[in-house]
């Protein structure tokens, strides 16, 4: 699938407004800034950037606790989700959510989910919904490696596929569920889980932007048109500890740094586009330039932001009629 | 310099009282611990102990006046030598305890409190299975959004047949026939309910929801606050709740505390045929997630159901199934079957009891209980469930914190027996309540 300059670009400044707006959690999180727990997603942001460039305003998703990468790839606010983090009013749940919960309904993002496996089971509901009504719509589950491992996620399975519906499933395997291997506790493969409900599935490498937009392009197209569901297996990795504190004792010696010098998706898109002379690095600076001021500036707004007023904390509990 | 001496409370929760008696008159000396008056409650009688000294200027409130609000000016007193003008005191800051408390003197605080149902006219005899079908039937005419979705409800008609005829006239894209997979079914109508439909979940048994119960706490009812009020989840959870007829433990237990518990839900229990339909319907319009608890042993019994198109009941109202003077007993699905028939027996030997229908158990209609109490002076509360942390030991609670001063007998529970549920016929009677359970409860506390 060949894209344009303006996608190019456009993608490439989704994945650095992630890539800045992590590192800059991490660090204001070590800085003792950021009142709640947090997982972050650095290295893993070709993903959420190659699914949901396919995705339109009638497509949702459903997240995970890693959820702040798909947040910004579904195009929630970023001072919203700062503001958010650090339990704010201008949060985008205004400061109830956190991390965890993170949620924009009019952007599609149906939340960041405390619950390991709790995503799958809704996203079919968003698809029914969208099957219903006759949208047009798909959605798409983002899971780890470990939700893999959850009943709910293979009873979503069975039910998307027994109901047609326009959903996409997207294991995103770094390798860790919380420090457990996945080499080790994930049985079979997931391609062959998904091929034992009966659905399409293919295994991309998660440092490739391309690899994954292409797989995400031909399952969204298929969900669309009738043709039920799919599943994207990308193996990728993290460069944070599963949680902001962990000390990442299971990980070897020099894995990240060499992750992170090697397999980074930043330089592999930067590299590509501009040796096939598509963009130009000083287009690529310029977004690197841009994004750290948005990210500074969604901290300033964050942290000048007004604390929840304490007449919120009783509202919200019921839609009163 | 004068003094307003004010209406003493007896206790923390007294809100007025009746000025008994005046032990002083206008003129006389007062000194400090001097008994003054006598104050009257239902529950007792208190003396009242001059604080400051001084004469006795004037009387505000004559003896034998009821329903005096506690704070409420009711004598002057003035230092010696002072004099004291004729002209009336200022008004008191107004209690706004006292003010929302119902007049003494009014001749029945229930009737205030508890509205009796409206009329809804003409009725039909159904059963309660009839009287919930049609209520999804109706609420699925007037609203294309709404759809049932669980095992067996659509080719089988229900494995209780509560969904008979639904898949003919509504056709299979409304009424979901679903693999028995109750986590995954349950997150989806959740996220369906998220996203603008309004799914109705038929649990085979709510035995099978505790599989889904993470969806319907973690999403359903959490996710509205999660999100700033974002998301809503207007869905009803509806099916057989609690014990049926030997079917073992796994099948026979009452979930009524556990959602009761819940922030964000709202929890139903209908008893009579014309709660299944009116409460449905109210739990099928809310924009909230309501866990609507029916019982398999009522599915076949018949009542009266009003046949007016509009008949709704609301959520969070109970009802007062037979008027009484003795004792308040409070129960909700097919236990307010047995707690009438401790009432018939209690009334043969000459013990008036109030049965409560709660219908609702989130929110708990509160108002209706304490005005009952208050009028009874005892309480008993009557469920299926087990004892600790259940639905007795919450209105017991309500009751101690509400109007602990109009109990003449500390309130009881009644309740299954704090065991999985036995197999055995035997066994499993001895296990649940049964009427000579609640008379025995009553004749204890009257």
């Amino acid at each position: 699938m060949q894209l344009n300059r303006e996608q190019l670009l456009a993608a490439y400044r989704m994945m650095r407004t992630i890539r800045d707006f992590e590192d800059r959690v991490h660090t204001e999180f070590s800085a003792g800034g950021i009142p709640g727990f947090v997982h972050l997603y650095a290295g893993e942001e070709a993903s959420a950037v190659g699914i949901c460039m396919n995705l339109d305003e009638r497509d949702k998703i459903a997240s995970t606790h890693r959820g702040h990468g798909h947040c910004i790839a579904k195009g929630c606010d970023v001072d919203g989700m700062m503001g958010e983090i650090f339990g704010k009013s201008n949060g985008l749940c205004g400061g109830k959510g956190g991390s965890m919960h993170i949620a924009d309904l009019s952007k599609g993002m149906m939340g960041a989910n405390g619950i390991v496996g709790g995503g799958p089971p809704l996203i079919c509901g968003a698809a029914l919904t969208a099957k219903t009504l006759k949208t047009g719509g798909v959605a798409v589950a983002f899971m780890g490696d470990g939700a893999s491992n959850q009943g709910t996620t293979m009873e979503s399975f069975n039910l998307a596929k027994a109901w047609n519906l326009p959903v996409i499933f997207v294991v995103e395997d770094n390798g860790y569920a919380e420090s457990t291997g996945s080499n080790w506790s994930v049985s079979g493969t997931q391609l062959g889980r998904a091929a034992g409900f009966g659905i399409p599935a293919v295994q991309v490498d998660g440092l490739d932007f391309f690899a994954i937009y292409d797989a995400a392009h031909e399952a969204v197209e298929r969900a669309r048109n009738g043709g039920g569901p799919s599943l994207i297996h990308g193996k990728l990795n993290r460069y944070y500890g599963h949680f902001e504190g962990d000390a990442m004792t299971y990980r070897g010696e020099g894995e990240v740094e060499m992750l992170r010098r090697d397999h980074d998706p930043l330089n592999f898109f930067r590299k590509r586009v501009t040796e096939a002379g598509l963009l130009e690095a000083a287009q690529l600076d310029e977004i690197d330039a841009t994004v750290q001021a948005e990210i500074d500036a969604s901290v300033v707004k964050a942290k000048g932001a007004a604390m929840p007023v304490a007449s919120k904390l009783l509202t919200d509990v019921y839609v009163s009629y | 310099m004068s003094t307003q001496i004010l209406m003493p409370a007896l206790s923390p929760t007294m809100t007025e009282g009746k000025l008994a008696k005046w032990l002083k008159k206008v003129g006389d000396d007062v000194r400090s611990g001097d008994v003054i008056a006598e104050i009257e409650t239902d529950k007792a009688t208190m003396e009242v102990e001059a604080v400051d000294e001084g004469k006795l200027a004037k009387i505000l409130v004559e003896e034998g006046a009821e329903g005096v609000a506690v704070n409420t000016p009711i004598a002057v007193l003035a230092s010696d030598g002072e004099t004291v003008s004729a002209q009336p005191p200022a008004a008191p800051a107004p209690a706004p305890i006292a003010a929302a408390a119902p007049l003494a003197a009014a001749p029945a605080p229930v009737a205030a409190a508890a509205a009796p149902d409206k009329d809804w006219g003409p009725t039909t005899p159904q059963t309660v299975r009839e009287a919930l079908r049609d209520a999804m039937a109706l609420e699925m005419r007037a609203d294309d959004r709404v759809f049932l979705l669980g095992e067996e409800v659509a080719q089988y008609q229900g494995a209780y047949k509560i969904s008979q005829g639904l898949l003919d006239e509504f056709g299979p894209r409304r009424v979901i026939d679903s693999p028995i997979t109750e986590h995954a079914f349950t997150g989806m109508a959740v996220g369906a309910a998220m996203n603008g439909l309004r799914p109705i979940v038929e649990f085979m048994t709510f035995n099978f929801a505790m599989q889904a119960i993470d969806q319907i706490i973690n999403s359903a009812a959490k996710t509205l606050y999660m999100s700033g009020g974002q998301m809503g989840c207007p869905i009803v959870f509806r099916g057989p709740n609690g014990a049926a007829s030997r079917v073992g433990a796994q099948h026979s237990q009452c979930y009524a505390s556990w959602y009761a518990h819940c922030p964000g839900l709202k929890v139903v229990a209908p008893w009579s045929a014309a709660d299944a339909k009116g409460l449905l319907r109210a739990a099928i319009r809310d924009p909230n997630p309501v866990i609507f608890l029916e019982n398999e042993i009522l599915y076949g019994q018949t009542g009266d159901v009003p046949t007016d198109a509009d008949f709704v009941l609301p959520i969070g109202k109970a009802k007062i199934e037979r008027a009484g003077t003795d004792v308040t007993i409070v129960a909700f699905s097919i236990m307010v079957g047995t707690a009438l028939k401790a009432a018939e027996i209690l009334a043969e030997q000459g013990v008036s009891a109030e049965v409560i229908n709660l219908r609702s158990l989130r929110p708990l209609d509160t108002e209706t209980i304490v005005a009952s109490v208050k009028k009874t002076s005892r309480l008993v509360s009557v469920e299926e469930g087990w004892p600790f942390a259940g639905i007795g030991a919450e209105i017991t609670m309500q009751i101690v914190e509400n109007c602990f001063d109009w109990l003449d007998a500390p309130p009881a529970r009644v309740h299954g027996l704090d065991v999985p549920l036995p197999y055995a016929a035997n066994l499993e009677k001895l296990a649940l309540p049964q009427p000579d359970w609640i008379v025995n409860a009553v004749k204890k506390l009257v």
